[in-house]
């Protein structure tokens, strides 16, 4: 079903494979340093924050139900959406996928006739790669998130949702702020009070000077038009308020049916997010007011992807996210590899069930193997805000992907037919099971114990590390028959 | 009570003497056990690996094999966290058994309301709790409660026990070098509670750490929870 609808297109799927890209990241010793430091830190602070919470598990139901109920009946929340925001004083447009969401901000910031624009941290410009596309236009667009601009400024894509930089540490901060912005004062030190003032002086200058400001949204209330951003640095609130000219590029998905729906969010964003009570800014902005802020107010709805993935039954559970990033700070396997392994801008857990189906789990190169990339240990379950059972779509996903390849031919999908065939018949089991220990006796006894250190493909991926058992001398079967 | 043993297919093969050892222990509890030989696998590695038509079939296998049994008990908690979290989704005939089956320390603990099993173990004992008994069965401190009431076992507590060992199945190998970085964790984890032995409620977890620690040459021996309440070694 979600193959008839189209497929989105940006920043969500890059050409390695999974495990090939997680290796090149492994071999990144700082990196692994730095990723440990930061997500057990967040994960600590988040867990604090929530314990002390008593009504954590029904605000995680309550947030689960408002956005079930948002994709139940999307179409209708979007028009309603549209008519508050126009009735408000904002220009809402469409966009089908990221080239034409690109095309209309690139067109809206030509018609002010500026080149350069002030950007608040925002996942959808990434995902639709606008900057790119601006600077294909001529329009310099300046990161203003303090981590958003240390990537920026290195020629870098983030890895992290919340924590962009996630992968740098202080004294490689320093270091880019010396070699690339210019403005930085002589002496820099790695103290996070140094490098933020010389951030902020050199971000005042193009605050001051910037006509046009892009964002994205948090949440898009139905019911008043209104968009929401949070953030933490107040610089978010310097793009949203000075500037003439405001686009807000928002996902369709972002929508909440009503004002008082913001009560559950505001809660659970936050502690989920950066283990904060409460966010240091809330904007929020409801078309044009006149005389205060903005006055040229445009917002671009994108779907890119977001509608195929509505068309799955199991996986739209992922459109619910609300991009806080706690999942990413629990997983095992973003801890290892850090965000690029994962050729997204939507890294972690939820980047491994997100991206694949908004470009489709059969496309080439990191999609169909991203399902694959976790234990399904479920830790990202248990701290998803908004509960998407991220392994259970996973599972799903990896259906999808082995589905799409049926027919073709493969070692694994013969293996597995194979002991599905010997499993599904007590005879052929026990059977099965007598010839494996039998096969590995001659061996147990040469070796003297029940472990081997090297095995033939595809057992090999498991002895490169770890010794394998081998089988006992009886099976529990023959020993129950043997003695009962 | 009458309970029938889902053994596994794993433990059949490699561990039977987890098997022997929940026999053993249950019987010594003045239960009778059965061992239903029509089981074979629970479907798990299909089902998770993405191949659910071939798991189906092992589904109403399973169903068949226990369907006549008030109480299963299972020595794994990914087997039972499978037939108690995807069989009704995959069978929805299989709800009904998907109810009545046990992991060890829900049965011990919960069904039969025994904590002290008359149990005798003098070593040091570290416990991983696997990620599906912590997570999907919810286990909490059952298996702890369990072992901390065995003769003798002293019980150092494990730093990071909730983070996975980096098994996942397939998944070792098919992300060996993600997998093995989060196993080198783990294992150092366990080599410095200085434990003798490392325990867990699932022997595929266990094959994983126990290849690591054995291919670092750790002197830490590895035990399923249920080999030490049973009293075998």
């Amino acid at each position: 079903m979600s193959e008839r609808l189209p497929h989105g297109s940006g920043r969500l799927a890059g050409p390695r494979p999974f495990p090939d890209a997680a290796v090149v990241e492994l071999g990144k010793p700082q990196l692994r340093a730095n990723l440990h430091k930061a997500t057990h830190t967040i994960r600590n602070k988040r867990a604090r924050v929530v314990d002390e919470l008593p009504d954590w598990e029904k605000l995680r139901l309550a947030g689960s139900a408002i956005k079930s109920d948002v994709m139940a009946r999307l179409p209708e929340l979007l028009v309603q959406f549209e008519a508050a925001a126009t009735a408000a004083g904002a220009t809402v447009h469409w966009a089908r996928d990221a080239a034409e969401a690109c095309e209309v901000v690139t067109g809206l910031v030509r018609e002010t006739g500026a080149d350069e624009v002030v950007k608040v941290k925002s996942m959808a410009t990434q995902e639709i790669e606008l900057n790119e596309a601006l600077e294909a236009a001529g329009i310099t667009a300046t990161e203003t998130d303090l981590a958003e601009l240390i990537v920026q400024l290195n020629d870098d894509q983030p890895s992290h949702i919340l924590v962009p930089a996630i992968h740098y540490n202080r004294s490689q901060i320093r270091d880019i702020f010396t070699e690339r912005m210019g403005d930085a004062p002589a002496g820099l030190t790695d103290e996070p009070r140094v490098l933020a003032e010389a951030a902020r002086l050199h971000l005042r200058r193009k605050f001051l000077s910037s006509k046009v400001a892009i964002s994205g949204a948090n949440f898009a209330v139905a019911e008043t038009g209104t968009l929401v951003v949070l953030e933490s640095e107040g610089n978010g609130r310097m793009c949203l308020t000075l500037p003439e000219t405001l686009i807000s590029v928002v996902g369709v998905e972002k929508l909440l049916p009503s004002f008082t729906d913001l009560e559950v969010f505001l809660q659970l964003l936050p502690r989920s997010s950066t283990g904060e009570r409460m966010n240091p800014y809330t904007s929020m902005w409801t078309g044009v007011t006149p005389g205060d802020g903005p006055q040229n107010v445009h917002i671009v709805l994108i779907d890119n992807g977001r509608s195929a993935t509505l068309a799955d039954e199991v996986g739209r559970q992922a459109l619910h996210c609300i991009r806080c990033s706690a999942c990413m700070n629990v997983c095992p396997v973003y801890e290892r590899v850090g965000g690029h392994a994962y050729q997204s801008v939507y890294p972690g857990p939820i980047g491994a069930i997100l991206s694949p189906q908004m470009t489709g789990v059969s496309a080439s190169g990191v999609s169909s193997t991203l399902p694959f990339a976790s234990t399904l240990c479920g830790a990202c379950y248990d701290v998803c805000p908004v509960r998407i059972n991220i392994p259970e779509v996973l599972v799903h996903l990896r259906q999808e992907a082995v589905d799409a390849h049926r027919g073709k031919p493969s070692a694994e999908r013969t293996a597995m037919k194979a002991m599905g065939w010997v499993m599904g018949d007590r005879r052929r089991y026990a059977r099965a099971l007598r010839a494996a220990r039998a096969g590995s006796a001659p061996l147990a006894a040469v070796l003297r114990r029940r472990k081997v250190r090297r095995l033939p493909w595809p057992m090999s991926a498991w002895t490169a590390s770890r010794d394998a058992p081998l089988p006992a001398t009886e099976t529990f079967r023959d020993w129950w028959r043997r003695t009962r | 009570m009458r309970i029938a043993l889902f053994v596994t297919c794993v433990n059949d093969l490699l561990y039977p003497d987890t098997g022997k050892a929940v026999v053993r222990l249950l019987e010594r509890l003045g239960h009778q056990v059965d061992f239903p030989e029509a089981q074979t696998c629970c479907g798990q590695m299909h089902a998770n690996s993405g191949y659910r038509d071939e798991a189906v079939p092992l589904v109403r296998g399973f169903v068949e094999a226990f369907d006549r049994y008030d109480a299963v008990v299972a020595p794994s908690g990914s087997c039972v966290a499978m037939v108690r979290e995807s069989y009704p989704r995959l069978v929805p005939e299989a709800a009904g058994i998907a109810e009545r089956v046990y992991e060890l320390s829900e049965l011990l603990v919960d069904v039969l309301g025994v904590t002290d099993v008359g149990a005798s173990f003098p070593y040091r004992v570290t416990y991983h709790p696997t990620c599906h008994g912590l997570r999907m069965l919810r286990l909490g401190d059952k298996p702890l409660r369990l072992l901390r009431a065995v003769e003798g076992l002293e019980l150092v507590p494990l730093p990071g026990a909730e983070e996975c060992c980096g098994f996942g199945g397939t998944f070792a190998l098919k992300n060996s070098d993600v997998s093995t970085a989060m196993l080198a964790d783990k294992c150092a984890a366990i080599c410095d509670t200085g434990a003798d032995v490392i325990a867990a409620a699932d022997n595929s977890c266990l094959a994983h750490i126990g290849g690591g620690l054995s291919r670092r040459g750790a002197p830490v021996r590895v035990m399923h929870y249920a080999e030490i309440l049973g009293g075998g070694s």
